[in-house]
């Protein structure tokens, strides 16, 4: 049977009949109400606003809405190049005020997920009680001409008409068809999972909504470089960058403490792939509270330390060379090692070195070189992430630094308005520079650093939860079929008994023509002289 | 760890071979699709098939007898042979790929699911062997000819312009949730891919039989009248969205399942993520608009469309012109 016809079948029983096993399609969305007042308008949005093709055209504007969210930087991942973004094009100030740096944090974003997930309990609650109602109806009643329906069979059974109505039931409920039985017919529904899958689905992603709320208000995640021979400790003055959940109390933070021993990087040597990442270990101390004996840990990507439910993950690394700086009577006025920031997969990276007791005051800029190398195009910089050849080129100004002023000021950046120039050197380890005026600057190695996030999501269980059932109602929606079958029996020539048997699915492009064959094929057989037997293949 | 040299060239050497066995497939199909006699778009006799429920007797609908096809050679129709032909080269080409493959696994020793030429060969593999498995259960050999050049362009790209040598992973894909999530996001590739296609074969058959019933001709009509009616072709896209729409959802899933491992929060807005978002979205807005009045048929089949042209974008797009944590893609 071609399928415009079992939809004609179809759209008839369900309209007529009731006979339809999917919720009637009302759409009156369409047309406004004339002269109702107030309360009518009302009406009429809220019927809008749940109708199916608005939640269409809202799952529409959604998508387009994340789109620049992938195409501009967003200062949720990626702050510094937001800063960058703007300092390059004066037209991102109007980017920005549109919230195109923070997309999925605007009040635009907002407004549709949030109309969005209304549409979706204004529709789905609704139906979830409706559907509550259904599951415990009982099927309809046989109509009288079954021949109508699309899967229809008739055949011949040499029982009584009595004793065929019962063994049709008997068939049925055991394939756990939801029976009943009539005086002259059965009628049988089964599938009621689909519409149970289909609603926890849809209220499995409000759920998802309330999990990605309770971590973003009560979670945090903060960054934090530690360099080798430091320690950390889980206090939020510690913390490089900290963002909390606006209901976040930085008393909660668990009071575990670390320090990083070692941290190593392994690169692949040779090859197409020279100097891509292989492994990346930081082994740590840790001390889980104040008093707790220490342990020994190792934290890799993909293996965070999980300590009373925050977690430590190993984001980054780096190099810090140790610097140290004596004024011209040899006392040491400077020494520390200073983190530096990589900015290429070779690990070229930037120093910045502020040595403010010094007299005038010093600044030093310049490079730190894992494997050095210099050409005319590039000037100084790496050729592989690992410590192969280490160098540092570094300029230095003398001056005022600027950091008495009580402006706020980057560590990684040094004002030289106030300063002047003294030079350039380049140093391996171990070597000094004497500046003019007699001081000298020495590089006397370096460490590794590693960056860390500590992160806490209190929703993230929930989000798991709801997506999982999300996923369960989504495969029960779209797999099961909802179907009824009836049996109609009356009394033939002979003693026989004409037993007709039909099947109706409003699932799409499903078939209950293999159910309803089978329960023909038990209850009888077909009519001698009649076709009837070349059983319906639609496909 | 090391690479197996000749592992990875001879799983090199099995996906050409795969592809010059594509290749000879492909144009087994075309010969078969051309000696096709093909369908009259124009039903003979309009619902000839709902005859039975018109005379309110009982309902037949019989099984086409080609599809039976039989014992003796004569019965076949024609470019019956050469379509069987072409799908049993179609099943050795597959094997050659499968087997390439495997060896490309074997030459690093972990799942071969780490760089772009890694995922489209795979997704390559996916496609031909989604179609392999409907045939069967069905009838589909008319849609080799679709399959095949779809088949050959990604392996074709992904031998010319996505290569990589075999080499070991960085450390943030070291990690069993790439097996769980790699693997459903590629099987996902080739079966939205086949449902695009179905989705622009339904089109094309809807488009020919509307001309038809008004007595217009329409320049594709050579091709629709080779396929499926159009509401045929309307349903085998519809379940194979229908299927694969939990399996991307659960792909969605394991990779928040991941980066909630890898870098302590499940979802970011990373690139990668949002367009995955973009094609779920674009996914869902297809299943709700077949059950939606005004939106069946014709305009479904352009949003399956438009949310795979997301998904390709995904893939191809956000890997080579935006930065993030998915930049993997092993081009430089």
């Amino acid at each position: 049977m071609s399928d415009q016809v079992e939809d004609a079948v179809r759209d008839a029983d369900g309209s007529a009949t009731g006979l339809s096993t999917a919720p009637l399609d009302v759409d009156d969305a369409g047309t406004a109400p004339v002269g109702i007042g107030v309360v009518g308008w009302l009406r009429w949005a809220w019927r809008s606003l749940t109708s199916m093709r608005t939640a269409l055209v809202l799952l529409f504007l959604l998508a387009v809405a994340s789109v620049p969210g992938s195409v501009f930087p967003q200062r949720g991942t990626d702050p510094v190049k937001v800063t960058q973004y703007l300092a390059d094009d004066p037209k991102g100030v109007w980017l920005d005020r549109l919230g195109m740096f923070d997309v999925f944090a605007s009040p635009w974003f907002a407004a549709i997920y949030l109309l969005l997930f209304i549409s979706l309990a204004g529709c789905v609650i609704p139906r979830s009680l409706q559907h509550w109602k259904a599951m415990r109806a009982r099927p309809p009643a046989a109509p009288r001409n079954l021949a109508r329906l699309p899967e229809h069979r008739r055949i011949e059974a040499s029982a009584p008409p009595a004793d065929v109505l019962t063994s049709a039931a008997a068939h049925l409920r055991s394939r756990r068809w939801r029976v009943d039985v009539a005086d002259d017919s059965v009628a049988a529904e089964k599938g009621y999972s689909r519409e149970t899958g289909n609603l926890v689905f849809h209220l499995a992603l409000l759920l998802l909504l309330l999990g990605v709320a309770l971590g973003s208000l009560g979670g945090f995640r903060g960054n934090v470089v530690v360099r080798e021979g430091s320690s950390f400790a889980n206090t939020l003055s510690q913390f490089d960058s900290f963002a909390p959940g606006r209901g976040f109390d930085p008393a909660s933070l668990s009071p575990f403490s670390f320090t990083l021993d070692d941290f190593s990087a392994q690169f692949e040597r040779g090859g197409s792939q020279n100097g891509a990442p292989r492994e990346f270990t930081a082994d740590v101390t840790l001390t889980r509270e104040p008093g707790a004996a220490p342990e020994k840990v190792r934290i890799e990507v993909n293996e965070p330390l999980v300590v009373n439910g925050e977690k430590v993950f190993l984001v980054g690394h780096g190099f810090a060379p140790t610097i140290t700086v004596k004024d011209k009577d040899g006392q040491i006025v400077f020494r520390d090692s200073v983190v530096c920031l990589p900015q290429d997969g070779n690990f070229t990276s930037t120093c910045v070195v502020k040595v403010p007791d010094a007299s005038p005051q010093l600044g030093l800029t310049g490079f730190f070189l894992p494997t050095a190398a210099v050409d005319d195009v590039r000037g100084p910089h790496s050729t592989f992430p690992a410590a192969d050849d280490p160098a540092v080129f570094l300029s230095a100004w003398e001056g005022d630094l600027g950091l008495d002023d009580g402006r706020p000021q980057s560590v990684f950046k040094l004002e030289t308005a106030k300063m002047t120039r003294l030079g350039i050197d380049a140093m391996r380890p171990g070597e000094s520079w004497t500046l003019p005026d007699g001081q000298t600057v020495t590089f006397d190695g370096y460490v590794e650093f590693a960056s860390f996030a500590v992160a806490r999501d209190p929703g993230k269980e929930v989000a798991l939860v709801a997506s999982i059932a999300a996923m369960a109602g989504l495969a029960l929606s779209l797999l099961v079929r909802r179907r009824r079958v009836w049996v109609r029996v009356a009394p033939g020539a002979a003693g026989t008994t004409v037993v007709d048997v039909a099947g109706l699915t409003r699932s799409e492009h499903a078939s209950v023509a293999d159910e309803v064959d089978e329960l023909a094929s038990a209850l009888g057989s077909p009519p001698a002289q009649s076709s009837t037997h070349e059983q319906g293949a639609s496909e | 760890m090391t690479v197996n040299l000749a592992f990875a060239e001879l799983s090199r050497d099995l996906v050409y071979a795969a592809m010059a066995v594509y290749t000879i497939a492909m144009f087994t199909f075309a010969v078969s699709f051309a000696a096709t006699k093909g369908r009259d778009l124009v039903p003979a006799t309009a619902g000839a098939s709902g005859a039975g429920a018109a005379e309110g007797g009982v309902a037949v609908a019989t099984r086409t007898e080609v599809a039976l096809g039989g014992p003796d050679d004569g019965a076949l129709p024609p470019g019956r042979r050469s379509a069987n032909i072409a799908m049993a080269i179609t099943w050795l080409g597959t094997i050659l790929l499968a087997g390439g493959l495997l060896f490309r696994g074997l030459s690093v020793m972990r799942a071969p699911w780490g760089n772009m030429y890694e995922f489209s060969i795979t997704s390559a593999l996916a496609i031909a062997a989604t179609f392999l498995l409907i045939s069967l259960k069905r009838d589909v050999r008319w849609l080799g000819l679709f399959v095949l050049p779809t088949v050959l362009l990604i392996l074709g790209l992904a031998v010319t312009v996505l290569y990589v040598e075999a080499a070991q992973l960085v450390p943030a894909l070291r990690n069993y949730w790439l097996v769980i999530h790699v693997s459903a996001a590629t099987v996902c590739a080739g079966a939205f891919s086949l449902g695009a296609a179905l989705s622009a074969l339904f089109l094309v058959a809807d488009s020919a039989e509307k001309r038809a019933a008004e007595g217009r001709s329409y320049w594709l009509s050579g091709l629709a009248k080779r396929l499926p009616e159009s509401t045929k072709l309307d349903g085998m896209a519809y379940r194979i969205h229908a299927f694969m729409f939990p399996l991307w959802t659960f792909t969605i899933i394991a990779g928040a399942i991941w980066a909630e491992n890898a870098w302590g929060r499940y979802w970011g807005w990373d690139p990668k993520e949002t367009w995955a978002f973009i094609t779920w979205v674009g996914y869902a807005a297809y299943l709700h608009a077949r059950a939606t009045a005004g939106w069946k048929g014709r305009k479904a089949a352009y949003i399956a469309f438009v949310a795979y042209g997301c998904f390709v974008f995904n893939y191809f797009g956000v890997n080579i012109l935006m930065s993030g944590l998915h930049s993997y893609g092993g081009l430089r």
